[in-house]
């Protein structure tokens, strides 16, 4: 069967070509990718000090590109993530973390949001509140109510009002 | 009392206002180093101009000294050098160089042709002792005082309000 002889080797040309291209893919610099990939997820996390807002993993100032050498030379060395991250704040603070640790001076930070939430919260129930037991003469009627059923009336009570516009 | 209740939102307002005003003043490029009063990451560096010469932070023992960031390819640098060469006439403290990230040919020229105030520089080439220094924006500059710690950090160009309300009065001070 010249055919199926043919078509074998045209498959086994194929599967060397392939595995001739991933062989030159992994030469370059990376030539570790797993180490690469661990040492775009440990920058990812970190705050590039001369663009603020990117990542180091993103940027492309010199510093970052410097920071990533390091990274990989500390990877290399068989640091932990942990030892990493802790020689960028030794050096650069905790302004290089994209996820502050929780301190006391960071308090305001992670808990200010939500509790100017529920400030705002406890202010509109305290007003809402309060409205609903003033007495209905204490509102300026709808306009479209002055218009449509003449000034003579009453005014009424709110749920009232609203049950007549419905 | 519940006669002022009405001012709480005007004191609110006044209050978040406040807070606003302070966070629009502050500088985000200026980060606080975690460096200030800590000991000074040991190096030992060629010199700029000796690259057979070594300089390290132990040679410094004993004395407050200054350390500058600068390369030839900062243009700050060059708005705050004619500063760093008055402060070198007055000969308070040794003022010593960090060249980041520079060739040494061109940082050879630019000292020439504005004028050297160092007492040395530090050959930095890669980079790595900047990055122990938390450096980030060149220029930078620390004050070090006898037992190596470093007392000072300024981000970005010196200037005459920083030099003689900031480094000189802690110069004084750590002198005595």
């Amino acid at each position: 069967m010249p055919d199926s002889l043919c078509k074998a080797i045209v498959a086994l040309l194929l599967a060397l070509s392939a595995a001739l291209a991933g062989a030159k893919e992994a030469l370059p610099e990376a030539a570790d990718p797993a180490l690469e990939a661990r040492m775009t997820r440990i920058t990812a996390e970190l705050r590039c000090l001369v663009c603020q807002n990117q990542t180091i993993a993103d940027s492309n100032a010199g510093l970052a590109v410097d920071l990533r050498r390091e990274t990989r030379a500390m990877l290399r060395q068989g640091k932990s993530d942990a030892e990493i991250i802790a020689y960028m704040t030794a050096r650069y603070g905790d302004f290089v973390l994209y996820r502050p640790p929780l301190k006391s001076t960071t308090a305001l930070l992670w808990f200010g949001p939500a509790a100017m939430l529920l400030l705002g919260g406890a202010v509109l129930i305290f007003v809402l509140r309060r409205r609903t037991r003033l007495a209905a003469d204490a509102f300026e009627p709808d306009e479209d109510e002055e218009a449509g059923e003449g000034r003579g009336e009453p005014a009424r009570a709110d749920s009232d009002a609203a049950a007549a516009r419905t | 009392m519940k006669r002022f209740w009405f001012l709480i939102p005007l004191a609110a307002f006044l209050a978040l206002a406040v807070v606003l005003a302070v966070g629009l003043k502050l500088d985000p490029r200026e980060v606080p180093s975690p460096l200030i009063d800590k000991p000074a990451p040991k190096f030992a560096l060629p010199r700029l101009d000796d690259a057979g010469r070594t300089i390290r932070l132990d040679d410094m023992r004993g004395k407050v000294w200054v350390l500058n960031v600068w390369a030839s390819w900062c243009v700050a640098c060059r708005e705050e050098h004619p500063l760093l060469v008055e402060f070198a006439k007055k000969k308070v403290v040794p003022l010593y160089g960090l060249n980041y990230k520079d060739q040494r040919e061109d940082a050879t020229r630019w000292l020439a042709r504005f004028g050297n105030p160092y007492d040395a520089s530090l050959y930095d080439v890669e980079g790595r002792v900047g990055i122990d220094f938390g450096v980030y924006g060149v220029p930078e500059t620390f004050v070090i005082d006898q037992n190596g710690v470093i007392r000072l950090k300024h981000i970005g160009p010196l200037t005459p309000d920083v030099l003689a309300n900031k480094i000189e009065p802690l110069l004084k001070k750590l002198d005595a």
